[in-house]
């Protein structure tokens, strides 16, 4: 990664922390303290954790405000309607944590019997709590949401992200990387000003080898309610979506229109699935889930242990 | 070599159930440059010295429209006849450069630091950001926060700003590392304040009262808070439909104590104006959203009335 210096000895070799080129390394001291040498230890029992989360998937986007947590929730929703399934949803946008408010959850971990939630928004004593913490801290509280929340036997283990291409993002990879994550869904809006910011998220996971399921372009295109006709409020004014996954040969996984009632049943915390069973909204998640479970379901066949990589 | 080293700075993190009071892992951190940048000279005292007032814009949301107003701010006070900086601190996400079609432009060094890049043949506004760093216009910035900090902090002391009537800071969501890193530079510069703007759904404004928090922790007076995004005209039949739900801008400035500077509504041009990088106010004065910009421009020169000598 691109944290340390060009002639970086290697944070494992003898030399690290204490060469030349180590100074004004932000990772100077770690690295003189020999911490280097070894491997988190926390990544090891991450992994024992995860033995019982058949798959996990990753929201991302590099641009803010797309639709992560409204995409996620709704994700967790929908797989969550076979109650035979069971779901986990972690939000570990520290600052910004939406999930709690977009599922309707006042300090309560469990929505229903087979769909459970966490997030540091179940931390605060005060909805005007800041949560101003510097990346190590942050880091921290992915580890323990990882390694010390009791997440039981779980078929899907959804992590809402921030955005951008930070330390949440490298700490989520970093920790659960060992315990095999299925792959990335990538939410966007259609103009360039999110797909800019997309291509690099995208360029994140091939740094990080985190494979991807596919893009989720949202709030493309808007109906009118009163005379029904289409506008484009976020205009794709450089191909949107589409053209972008064709020119990164990735998989568009859908368009979701954009739908008032989405951002009104996230006021309330609903469902907007059940809320609004006929908007073309709804049609879009329900297909883009089932093709998030397609792919989940041909990296294990079934019967077959849970195997490290 | 040049370094610029960093104060100890105190992690500041809100008394709650997850507030172990433990100090930030790094408590002091060395400028780190990366190799295709180099900075070799001394930072200048001065290099704030002209600036005569800045402005940050926040929101704990993203994608609420902060690189927007920032921009869209910029050019109603260059019309003004003011001289106007952008510093871009969002180092994942730089949404800047495209919106005044500045991409792609090198960063040259002068005698006292970096020249910022003009965006027009006057030299009325300039711009600095990391978008203006990168090899390639898709590179991800995958850095941790002492390397942010870092960076941010070189940005506020190391740019030849010269004479300006106005700096405004752009910063990315949330109310970590960034936001820390900028206000801890800035704060011997005296800031007039901050931009607070969210949209008016829950889901934002749960967010928003954070970065409000985050403000009073800091010290930093709330200018105004805008609400963006507030309602949506139909092109074909003109009913106004709350795409994002209403009214939770004005509340929270209530609620908050803060001036509500009023509400943007989403106009599909001043989107495509973004995307193409041109001058929204001066090519759509009868947009439904130019009022609302007019005002908010109106409300920062109100508060600083001498003009620059």
């Amino acid at each position: 990664m691109e944290e340390v210096p060009h002639d970086c000895p290697g944070a494992d070799s003898a030399q690290a922390g204490r060469g030349a080129s180590c100074q004004g390394c932000p990772n100077q001291r770690l690295c003189a303290s020999g911490a280097g040498a070894a491997a988190d230890p926390a990544i090891e029992e991450i992994k024992e954790k995860m033995k019982t989360v058949k798959h996990k998937i990753l929201v991302l986007s590099g641009k803010g405000g797309v639709g992560k947590s409204t995409f996620s929730a709704h994700l967790a929703h929908g797989l969550a309607e076979d109650e035979n399934t069971q779901v986990a949803l972690l939000d570990i946008d520290i600052c910004g944590p939406s999930i709690p408010k977009i599922m309707g959850l006042e300090g309560e971990q469990f929505l229903e019997d087979n769909l459970g939630v966490m997030s540091v928004g179940f931390l605060l004593s005060s909805p005007d709590d800041a949560v101003i913490w510097r990346g190590p801290k942050k880091n921290g509280m992915i580890k323990q949401f990882l390694r010390d929340v009791d997440w039981g036997e779980v078929d899907y283990l959804i992590v809402d992200t921030p955005p951008g291409t930070s330390d949440e993002h490298l700490s989520v990879v970093q920790y659960l990387t060992a315990a095999h994550i299925d792959g990335a869904v990538i939410i966007t809006t259609p103009q360039e000003v999110s797909l800019q910011d997309v291509r690099k998220e995208i360029s994140f996971c091939h740094k990080v080898k985190l494979p991807i399921i596919g893009v989720v372009e949202n709030m493309s295109g808007f109906i009118c309610p009163k005379c029904q006709k289409e506008s484009q409020i976020f205009p794709p004014t450089t191909g949107g979506a589409e053209a972008m996954c064709q020119d990164l040969k990735i998989p568009l996984l859908g368009k979701v229109p954009l739908d008032p009632r989405i951002g009104k049943s996230c006021d309330k915390g609903q469902s907007f699935l059940v809320e609004a069973p006929d908007s073309p909204a709804t049609v879009a998640y329900r297909s883009i889930i089932q093709r998030i479970q397609e792919f989940c379901s041909q990296r294990l066949p079934e019967g077959e242990n849970l195997v490290g990589s | 070599m040049g370094q610029v080293s960093g104060r100890p700075s105190q992690d500041m993190s809100v008394g709650s159930a997850c507030d172990h009071g433990e100090w930030a892992a790094e408590g002091r951190y060395e400028g780190d440059t990366r190799p295709s940048s180099p900075l070799s000279f001394r930072p200048e005292p001065g290099n704030l010295a002209g600036v005569r007032h800045i402005v940050l814009v926040l929101s704990g949301k993203g994608g609420v429209g902060k690189s927007t107003i920032s921009t869209e701010l910029a050019l109603a006070l260059r019309h003004a006849g003011k001289k106007v900086g952008i510093l871009d601190v969002d180092l994942c996400g730089p949404s800047i450069p495209r919106m005044l079609r500045a991409q792609g432009r090198a960063v040259h060094q002068g005698d006292s630091g970096w020249v910022p890049v003009f965006v027009d043949r006057e030299q009325s506004i300039s711009l600095m950001s990391v978008g203006f760093l990168l090899e390639q216009p898709d590179e991800a910035v995958v850095w941790r926060g002492p390397k942010k900090n870092a960076l941010i902090k070189q940005f506020v002391s190391d740019v030849a700003w010269g004479q300006l009537d106005y700096l405004l800071v752009d910063t990315p969501p949330g109310t970590s590392d960034e936001h820390m890193a900028v206000v801890d530079a800035l704060r011997p510069h005296s800031p007039l304040g901050a931009l607070v703007v969210t949209t008016p759904q829950a889901v934002s404004v749960g967010d928003v009262r954070r970065e409000l928090t985050f403000c009073r922790k800091v010290g930093l007076r709330v200018i105004g808070l805008v609400e963006n995004m507030s309602g949506f005209v139909c092109p074909h039949c003109s009913e106004c439909t709350n795409v994002f739900s209403k009214g939770g801008g004005e509340e929270l400035a209530r609620h908050a104590g803060v001036p509500f500077l009023g509400s943007v509504p989403l106009d599909p041009e001043l989107t495509r104006s973004l995307e193409d990088g041109r001058d929204f106010i001066q090519d759509f004065p009868d947009s439904p959203a130019f009022p609302a910009l007019s005002s908010i421009a109106q409300k920062i020169l109100s508060e600083t009335p001498a003009g620059l000598s």
